[in-house]
């Protein structure tokens, strides 16, 4: 089967296929689980492990798909420049919170794998897993992780986030618009952005700003705490 | 040529992000170095919204799906979380949901404080 397979057009096709599958249950269940990224997703990996076609041969086109993350992330500012005067005017509300929403992430992540008993080597692929992946695959190269697992549990965030995201803030009662999008954008990074902008304007432009602040502010600050709690 | 030439600019940004990441040596990727110059671009208006606004609607509103092959991959790690999943699973749903919560808390108090009353808004 897999001579067949070994063209871009099969990764691209599949991926498109089981988005659109993902999209259409979401939209006729209207349930949150029923995420159509988790959909797909479950859908690609069943079909290559259940037809044994390498991981190698999806990602030819896999691969093409994931180039547009690059653009696609630095495009996050365009919202947020829509936002700019509402950043001017809570800058410091803002920085602070990007700033516990990071150092929250680091140390929760840390504490709760250690109570779990984790190995060393899987927390520490954990800990920068809710700063996007460019960055959270570099901050665990750094501290001692395993690149392919944070590159995982980045994403498995992303998912989390966008889907309770919003029951999050009910239960916490965070009205604010502002401080909706920030949460998401530290705590779930672009996928949990994605979500802040269906949440409106202002949550899609605070999100894009947090993920490149909490980011920038993960890359020195887990190394730093990673050496302070061994 | 208009979706190209947005493209362009739009590649043109990451292309310097990449650039300065090389030529600093910072330890931030070209993404976050890109993004911080075209918001630079954007305020003092070397570039306008308009010039790449088509091409960023269209990023923008796929990303979700540009993320799918990298979840996929979750599959190359299996090998390392066999006996672990339930409890990184977990791990990963308490602390993001904690991440959001208290984020999202810490900007409401303190905009709030900020502006000196009690009420939302």
């Amino acid at each position: 089967m897999a001579k067949y397979l070994n063209t871009p057009i099969f990764g691209i096709l599949i991926s498109i296929l089981a988005f659109e599958i993902g999209l259409f249950i979401n939209r006729k269940t209207k349930i949150a689980i029923f995420n159509p990224m988790l959909i797909s997703v479950t859908l690609i990996i069943s079909f290559l492990l259940y037809f044994d076609i390498d991981y190698e041969i999806y990602e030819k086109g896999g691969s093409i798909i994931t180039f547009f993350l690059g653009p696609a992330t630095v495009v996050l500012v365009v919202p947020l420049y829509r936002q700019i005067k509402k950043l001017k005017k809570s800058g410091i509300p803002i920085l602070i919170g990007i700033f516990v929403g990071s150092f929250t992430a680091i140390v929760s992540t840390y504490f709760l794998s250690k109570l779990f008993g984790l190995e060393e080597n899987i927390v520490l692929s954990l800990v920068p897993r809710s700063v996007t992946a460019a960055i959270s695959i570099e901050v665990s190269k750094e501290i001692g992780g395993i690149p392919s697992l944070t590159v995982a549990a980045t994403t498995l965030t992303g998912i989390v986030g966008s889907i309770l995201g919003p029951y999050v803030y009910k239960v916490f009662r965070v009205k604010d618009e502002t401080a909706q999008g920030i949460g998401l954008g530290s705590g779930a990074h672009a996928l949990g952005t994605a979500k802040a902008m269906e949440l409106g304007e202002t949550q899609g432009g605070m999100g894009s700003l947090s993920i490149s602040v909490a980011g920038i502010i993960t890359v020195f600050l887990a190394p730093w705490l990673m050496k302070l709690f061994n | 040529m208009k979706v190209f030439r947005q493209l362009a600019i739009i590649f043109g940004v990451l292309f310097v992000g990449h650039l300065l990441q090389h030529i600093i040596g910072l330890p931030i990727p070209a993404t976050i170095i890109g993004m911080v110059i075209l918001l630079i671009c954007l305020v003092t208006g070397i570039i306008k919204v308009e010039m790449i606004e088509d091409v960023s609607e269209f990023l923008l509103d796929h990303i979700t799906f540009f993320f799918i092959p990298s979840a996929v991959g979750i599959i190359s790690s299996l090998e390392y979380v066999k006996d672990d999943w339930l409890p990184i699973i977990i791990v990963i749903v308490l602390s993001t949901i904690i991440v959001i919560g208290v984020t999202g808390l810490t900007v409401q108090v303190l905009k709030r404080l900020q502006r000196g009353d009690g009420r939302d808004g």
